[in-house]
């Protein structure tokens, strides 16, 4: 037997590691962003200023969606494909609250849209909470034993018909919003204008966070959500309802997709009916990069994507442009779930994830 | 010892859940009856099946008739011909295949023109030829799924790269390159490189199979689940880099969004598969029994390698990663085998559909079409390359015409205006959750994936991350 395991050829790849070649390269890369950064700070600081700010404010709404693919990847070890759909449905769900209901617009008064927003964000995380759940309850719970792969394979499934009913209700075209928010200046870097609008939204998503995190580590269901992510069956015997507890977090990341719904739309002002795919795999590679079921890896993943996004798009310097942002994100995705699984704040567990 | 757990929760679930469990769990289904009672409930069961084809249409019925009661009529053979029992229902459906464009449009039977009630018109040759295709990919993919057990989700980078390499062996791409070598129909000073379709499916293959083992190599020793997401990722990239790859460097490598075209057709000498030749030969025809060639080809590779040591190997892997490893079984040679032999056909099956379409586009290689090549194989029956046919054919037909049909007799019949194809992914999504849920071993099932979804299996895979 030993001499069997001494023939097997050990690949080139495993040499890589073995030569420790792998570390370097990646600092080397890092170093590389790091010039490259450098040169566009020293040629355009205004440019480089404005989407340094502009960068974190998306990155935090990211964030929103990342924790939501962390949550539940943390206690099911399930990456929810159908989250990002929720996610769109969210946005949908204020539109149709927010505007056609409520009828917001951009010369609605500041009290108005105090109140209708607050009103339609209430409507939109329960909206996506109970939808979430409910995804859970009919989609993944009957396949808790099932081999790992039929969930996964159940969740696209369920994307595609979330996509499905956005693409009746949104339409196939884009789908503007009204400057709700009020759309003055905040201040400008080099010439370049920070509106109001992204400066509430980038803060609204602040008091989320800091909610969630009261609420895992400091609540009696908090305490039985990490108990059931470290082990479902030790957790049941110490009476912890561990399916309720896992419609529970369903429900709050559908809840904090609910929320993303809503300050994306502020945001961009333009939704439709597929962003759940591709944001939903930003958020996704945000998650990894922050640490998959680490939280606060998450929304530090997630606005790092949001300056790689904006740097890429906005800086003039030898930057590849917004036709291949999805290829780099995804190339990140990649890297990081190659060489470092853990992520950036993760632990390096046994299990690589 | 898990016994009275499972009585008791039997007797507990509610009345959906047993439904559910209804149609896909045999235990379940064939509760108390003995081995009689069970050839009873078969027959009825398919006499059923049977008796609502009729309503569909009758040669369709028929069809299914015959080979639902081949196997009971196979069961009287005597002892020295029936080895050759196995052969028969392949040889039906081989000889139904090959002779379908006669039944199709000839003058016996003609399906041209008469209807499947509710699903619209009999598959037309240019539908059966993507029928084909599609079944191949579905084949190949049913490799690294079913077989190994490795989610693929971005099988669609392999029929861009096989496409792509028709693209650019058989087309006026490269202008400025003037090689010729059996290309059919194409003028000795046309520019551009042109190489003969055939020459190229093989190549096509085996340049999508370095592909899969490149993208297999670094990727391949993740879990299950990441495995997914970055099989996801490469399936993204690539159609990118197709459609931003007008201009990489100056160097125009796929004419960016406006695709490829046109691309040579594939022929023989004089007889070429774009113009056809005479009554007999024509392109529909031509193209259909191209294909089928072909998918007779992966079928039979496919057979054979599951029965292989290296299938077996597979097998072993999809079902205990640990044990197999164990066994002395190479976990990552054996992995990167699988994803090279499933994005081989890929290859070839990409090629020859961007041949048949005489063009190739970055926006047909969507991430949807990855899902939809998976929910054939789910849908068939992971693991069983008959069901894996089946379900691609019968999506496939959806896909190109059934789903319109029956979007039209779904509006005439309610009155409603619904643009059924505008939501074909969400049925899709649909047919996937349905399957999962209520029949995960899928149409055809495999008997052994059949057990493995439901006895469970030692689903832990080798952690084998991080030196």
């Amino acid at each position: 037997m030993a001499t069997e395991a001494s023939r097997q050829p050990v690949s080139w790849f495993r040499g890589f590691y073995a030569a420790g070649v792998v570390p370097w390269v990646g600092r080397g890369l890092v170093v590389l962003l790091f010039v490259w950064l450098g040169v566009n700070l020293s040629k355009t600081p205004g440019d480089f200023g404005i989407l340094l700010v502009e960068g974190v404010t998306l990155g935090l709404v990211y964030g929103l969606v990342a924790l939501g693919y962390s949550l539940v990847y943390g206690i099911l070890e399930l990456i929810n494909f159908a989250h990002g759909d929720v996610f769109m449905l969210g946005s949908w769900m204020s539109l149709y609250i927010g505007v056609q209901k409520l009828g917001l617009d951009a010369s609605s008064s500041g009290f108005k849209v105090v109140w209708g927003l607050a009103l339609t964000l209430v409507c939109a995380m329960a909206f996506c909470g109970l939808l979430n759940a409910s995804i859970e309850r009919v989609a993944y719970r009957p396949l808790r034993n099932a081999p790992r792969l039929a969930p996964l394979i159940t969740a696209i499934g369920m994307s595609f018909i979330l996509q499905d009913v956005g693409l009746k209700q949104l339409g196939s075209a884009p789908v503007s919003l009204p400057n709700i928010l009020p759309t003055g200046t905040v201040f400008t870097i080099g010439g370049n204008k920070y509106g109001w609008d992204h400066l509430i939204v980038g803060l609204s998503a602040l008091p989320v966070l800091a909610l969630l995190v009261w609420l895992v580590q400091r609540t009696r269901q908090g305490r039985g959500m990490r108990a059931t992510a470290q082990d479902q069956e030790a957790a049941a015997m110490m009476g912890i309802n561990v399916n309720g507890t896992i419609w529970f977090t369903f429900m709050i990341a559908g809840a904090l997709a609910g929320v993303a719904g809503l300050l994306y739309a502020l945001y961009s002002t333009n939704i439709a009916y597929d962003q759940g795919f591709t944001l939903g795999l930003i958020a996704f590679t945000s998650a990894v990069l922050g640490g998959i079921g680490n939280l606060p890896g998450a929304v530090l993943g997630a606005i790092l994507i949001g300056l790689i996004q904006q740097f890429n798009e906005g800086l003039s310097w030898h930057a590849p442009g917004s036709d291949w942002t999805q290829s780099i994100v995804f190339a990140i995705l990649i890297l990081i779930l190659v060489f470092r699984p853990e992520g950036l704040l993760g632990e390096r567990t046994p299990e690589g994830g | 010892m898990p016994e009275i757990g499972k009585i008791v929760d039997e007797v507990r679930d509610p009345w959906y859940r047993r439904w559910a469990g209804f149609p896909g769990e045999w235990k379940r289904r064939y509760r108390g009856l003995d081995d009689r009672q069970r050839f009873q409930v078969g027959v009825v069961i398919r006499a059923l099946v049977v008796i609502g084809l009729i309503f569909i249409g009758w040669p369709l019925a028929l069809l299914v008739a015959v080979l639902f009661a081949v196997p009971y009529a196979l069961a009287y053979v005597p002892k020295p011909w029936n080895r050759f029992n196995k052969f028969v229902i392949p040889t039906i459906v081989l000889v139904i295949a090959v002779t379908y464009p006669f039944v199709y449009s000839g003058a016996g039977v003609r399906l041209e023109g008469r209807t499947l009630n509710l699903l619209g018109a009999y598959p037309t040759l240019g539908t059966m030829v993507i029928m084909g295709v599609y079944a191949m990919m579905a084949v190949g993919l049913n490799i690294v799924v079913g077989y190994a057990g490795l989610l693929d989700l971005g099988y669609v980078a392999f029929y861009a790269m096989g496409s792509y390499t028709a693209a650019w062996f058989a087309s006026i791409q490269f202008a400025h390159r003037n090689i010729h070598f059996g290309a059919v129909g194409v003028g000795p000073n046309t520019p551009g490189i042109h190489i003969s379709i055939w020459i190229l499916l093989l190549l096509a293959g085996i340049f999508t199979a370095i592909i899969g083992v490149l993208i297999g190599l670094p990727t391949l020793r993740l879990r299950g689940d990441y495995l997914a997401i970055v099989t996801l990722g490469f399936g993204e990239i690539l159609p990118q880099v197709a459609r931003n790859g007008d201009n990489l460097g100056g160097f125009n490598l796929t004419n960016g969004p406006n695709g490829i075209t046109p691309i040579d057709p594939p022929g023989f000498g004089n007889l070429n598969f774009l113009t056809g030749s005479g009554t007999f030969w024509t392109t529909e025809r031509l193209y259909f029994w191209g294909v089928l060639v072909l998918v007779i080809i992966t079928v039979f590779c496919s057979l054979r390698l599951r029965d292989s040591r290296l299938g077996r190997a597979w097998i072993a892997i999809r079902e205990d990663e640990t044990a197999a490893a164990a066994m002395g079984i190479p976990l990552m040679r054996t992995k990167t085998w699988a994803y090279a032999t499933g994005a081989f056909f890929g290859g070839v099956a990409g090629a020859y559909f961007a041949s048949f379409k005489q063009a190739t586009f970055p926006g047909d290689f969507s991430f949807n079409i990855s899902a939809f090549i998976l929910s054939m194989v789910i849908l068939g029956g992971m693991g069983n390359v008959w069901g894996v046919v089946l379900g691609a054919s019968f999506l496939a037909f959806l896909n190109q015409q059934g789903l319109a049909d029956i979007g039209h007799s779904f509006n005439n019949t309610f009155g409603t205006s619904l643009d059924v194809p505008k939501y074909q992914f969400g049925i899709y999504g649909i047919i996937i959750v349905a399957t999962m849920l209520l029949r995960p071993e899928g149409l055809i099932p495999s008997a052994r994936r059949k057990a493995e979804f439901h006895e469970g299996v030692a689903d832990t895979p080798l952690y084998d991350v991080q030196a």
